[in-house]
């Protein structure tokens, strides 16, 4: 019987490399990769996934009792939440401008700019700055966060189909990568890539948000909208060769699964243990999928993840 | 993987004698592959062709059931690398591991208590698949006592688990019928584990210990002698070594169609990892990429749902998208006064509705339609979501007998519906609600006056 051989894809695409961070701060590197995650066997994987953690500028409502509890008072604070952030393993913070909202607070740029400052000054890991998500309030405090942090190579999002110059355009200026968020569909994605690009932000500043899901809740068309951009970007589409971005905590904890503790059936299980398996599969499957950096919410999860990065890659 | 009619040409003897009662040996292929013929029609055919043509159309894995009757797992016969090439066919199954060293009572009563875990999700019931029993004394008389014990208190599809033949075959003595999984033949016992697997017709489990190449001398071995329901464990452990692995693998029975790989795996991600949660991710890796079937050393109804429901989201064929059971549900536990919402059966609508109404804290009734999984508007559009199919819904549930009041609302996408529904419907007051479903909560307490 002659022996078996391994069959080898030839790649001929690259994921593009984004920094985050640098100088003082810490610096990360997303993507780089020339083969499909962690398959090593036939290409490099230079960088490891990057685990962040998110954390909010305003105290949370409505959260899991179970997150609340693993994080105290810290989240009355941003500052002493992403030190405590640090403290649990995060490679980097992702800060949700929630007080934004128009419902929320509807604070205003200075209120912004003082939070990513206190967040700067607190940790030395990079940053990631999420908008609001309403496009005005989004294009206002946005810019006044760039400008907050410029020189420090963070990564502001969102960027989105209809709403994109403002923060493609400060991100260009203040030298910050772009987030660009597109809703499961590869040639949204694509088309936005070349909108930002077009305006003039380097194709080494530009990140995916492909949009996550949670288990049980279109995680399927997160995994699936994953692989085909992977795909299509090894098979040498530089256009969706950015790294991929993957809100994996946030989706996984707004489910029902994660935080209900009362009534719910026997066969949902133990809610500590619940909550946190449901960010832990989300996270492993859109990592599995091709994300190269996954932003979450509770320590154990994160611990978990990162070793299981950790293993991924080859490491025991 | 079925063959084109050209690839089938190449086997015919191209004398185009149209004894077949086709004009010529093209159009015979061509009805082959379109399967609206026989082989056996042409007597021309030459045994070596008929062989080859065999082979070239089986399945370039495997289907194989472990278990008998309604319960059986069935793993196997997968045809794509990604979800999104087609879809993937056969679900793995999750089996829970126990150890005959800790008494035929224990282990009887966890087999129990596991085959009793039921839960439900969009509107379907899953639970665990089967029980896989270890021989961990090495004793052939515990294990068999052991195994006799479990198959007594449930109907679970069994892995029978022992490298010593005679354990494997007391075992079978007591339960061949139940067609368990023998686990397995290495390179030592595999003479005897292959008499075994053939005496009972039972589906064998090929484990290497030295990579891929012993693992195809195996398997080839076995299917020379006529074993051909096997699963591999090709004895990689964690993370790291099973994707890369399960992948080769995958990629080797697919694109290369070497066959002694085609076979569907058998996994143990309680093996060489930390703890029970660290098990549990490295199932939910298993399971999205290339498992079979997943043995688990912890039974934790948490970890279990969520692995059920990864399963749910990998197995969705992505043409149809995962369905809710059409049906009246409870939201919040209503009253006969709460009101009722319609909708259709893609889960992604059902669940944002519902969790917008359970977020804005309205116990209230949803009526789910059968629009074939399609969201509100493109139900709409496809015709799959119209007045008539709502009117017998509301009919078909007894939405009546449910609520005391007489009003309905229906999506705001499908507002064009109302005058047709009040025709169809002509008890009923039709409700024209918002659009989108975060509005719903505002919606209902602006016009609903219970
Ligand atoms: S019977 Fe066989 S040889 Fe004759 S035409 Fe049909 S396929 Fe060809």
């Amino acid at each position: 019987m002659p022996g078996v051989e391994i069959p080898i894809e030839k790649w001929t695409g690259k994921i593009k490399e984004v920094k985050l961070g640098g100088g003082k701060r810490k610096e990360i590197v997303l993507g780089g990769e020339n083969t499909l995650p962690f398959l090593s066997f036939e290409g490099s994987v230079p960088h490891p996934p990057t685990v962040a953690i998110e954390i909010q500028d305003k105290e949370p409502a409505g959260w899991s009792p179970i997150l609340l509890s693993a994080w105290g008072d810290a989240v009355k604070d941003p500052a002493t939440w992403a030190k405590k952030a640090a403290e649990y393993g995060a490679e980097a913070i992702s800060l949700r401008l929630v007080s934004a909202h128009p419902e929320m607070g509807d604070t205003g740029a200075d209120v912004a700019k003082k939070t990513v400052d206190k967040v700067l000054s607190a940790v030395d890991l990079p940053l990631i700055v999420i908008g609001p998500g309403v496009a005005e309030k989004d294009n206002a405090v946005l810019v006044a966060v760039s400008e907050a942090a410029k020189g420090q190579r963070i990564a502001i999002g969102n960027c989105e189909e209809k709403n994109y110059r403002t923060v493609a355009a400060v991100c260009i200026s203040d030298g910050h990568a772009a987030i660009a968020k597109s809703p499961l569909d590869i040639n949204l994605a694509k088309q936005l890539n070349i909108l930002l690009t077009d305006i003039g932000v380097p194709a080494d500043s530009v990140i995916m948000d492909l949009d996550t899901g949670a288990l049980g809740y279109g995680l399927e068309y997160a995994l699936s909208i994953r692989e085909r951009v992977r795909l299509a970007a090894l098979g040498g589409d530089a256009m969706v060769s950015m790294p991929v971005l993957s809100h994996a905590g946030a989706e996984a904890w707004r489910q029902k699964e994660a935080k209900a503790s009362q009534g719910m059936p026997p066969g949902w299980g133990s809610v500590e243990e619940r909550g946190i398996i449901w960010e832990e599969l989300t996270a492993l499957t859109v990592l599995n999928a091709g994300s190269n950096i996954v932003t979450m919410m509770h320590p154990k999860s994160v611990e978990r993840i990162k070793a299981t990065i950790h293993k991924l890659m080859g490491k025991k | 993987m079925a063959l084109t009619g050209i690839q089938i040409y190449k086997f015919l003897p191209k004398t185009n004698c149209k004894e077949c009662g086709q004009p010529t040996c093209l159009a015979f292929a061509m009805k082959l592959a379109a399967s609206q013929a026989e082989l056996s029609a042409c007597k021309y055919v030459s045994e070596e062709s008929k062989k080859a043509l065999e082979a070239a159309s089986k399945p370039p894995i495997r289907l194989v059931a472990v278990g008998a009757g309604d319960k059986k797992i069935e793993v196997g016969n997968e045809t794509v690398m990604f979800r999104h090439e087609k879809t993937f066919f056969h679900r793995p199954g999750l089996v829970i591991r126990v150890k005959d060293s800790a008494g035929p009572e224990k282990a009887a009563k966890t087999a129990e208590e596991v085959g009793q875990y039921k839960v439900d999700r969009v509107g379907m019931t899953f639970g665990i698949d089967g029980i896989a029993i270890q021989n961990d004394s090495g004793n052939a008389a515990t294990f068999a006592q052991c195994v006799a014990a479990v198959s007594a208190k449930t109907t679970l599809p069994l892995v029978l688990m022992a490298t010593n033949p005679d354990s494997i075959s007391s075992a079978l003595e007591k339960v061949a019928k139940a067609k368990p999984a023998i686990y397995a033949a290495t390179k030592e016992n595999i003479d005897k584990m292959i008499e075994l697997a053939k005496k009972y017709a039972c589906p064998m489990a090929v484990r290497s210990s030295d990579g891929l190449n012993e693992l195809a001398e195996l398997t080839d071995k076995a299917a020379k002698a006529g074993v051909e329901d096997l699963i591999l464990d090709p004895g990689v452990r964690g993370f790291g070594d099973t994707l890369v692995t399960f992948t080769q693998m995958r990629r080797l029975a697919l694109n290369k169609r070497f066959e002694p790989v085609g076979y569907p795996l058998i996994s143990f991600p309680g093996e060489g990892v930390a703890s029970p949660d660290e098990e549990a991710i490295l199932a939910g890796q298993h399971i999205a990429k290339y498992g079979g079937i997943i043995v688990l050393d912890h039974f934790s109804p948490a970890f279990v749902y969520g692995l059920l429901t990864l399963r749910l989201n990998v197995y969705t064929d992505p043409q149809k998208p995962i369905q809710m059971k059409p049906g009246l549900y409870q939201i919040l536990e209503p009253k006969p006064t709460s009101p009722l919402c319609v909708t259709t059966n893609f889960s992604l609508t059902y669940f944002s509705i519902a969790g917008e109404l359970e977020a804005a804290g309205w116990p209230s009734w949803l009526l789910v339609c059968d629009t074939e999984g399609l969201s509100v508007l493109t139900a709409w559009s496809a015709g799959k979501f119209d007045a008539d199919k709502i009117a017998k819904t509301v009919k078909g549930q007894n939405a009546a007998e449910k609520v005391s009041h007489r009003n309905v609302v229906i999506p705001g996408g499908v507002a064009v519906l109302r005058g047709e529904l009040e025709e169809a419907l002509p008890d009923w007051k039709i409700m024209v609600g918002p659009r989108e479903a975060m509005a719903v909560g505002g919606f209902l307490k602006e016009h609903w006056k219970s």
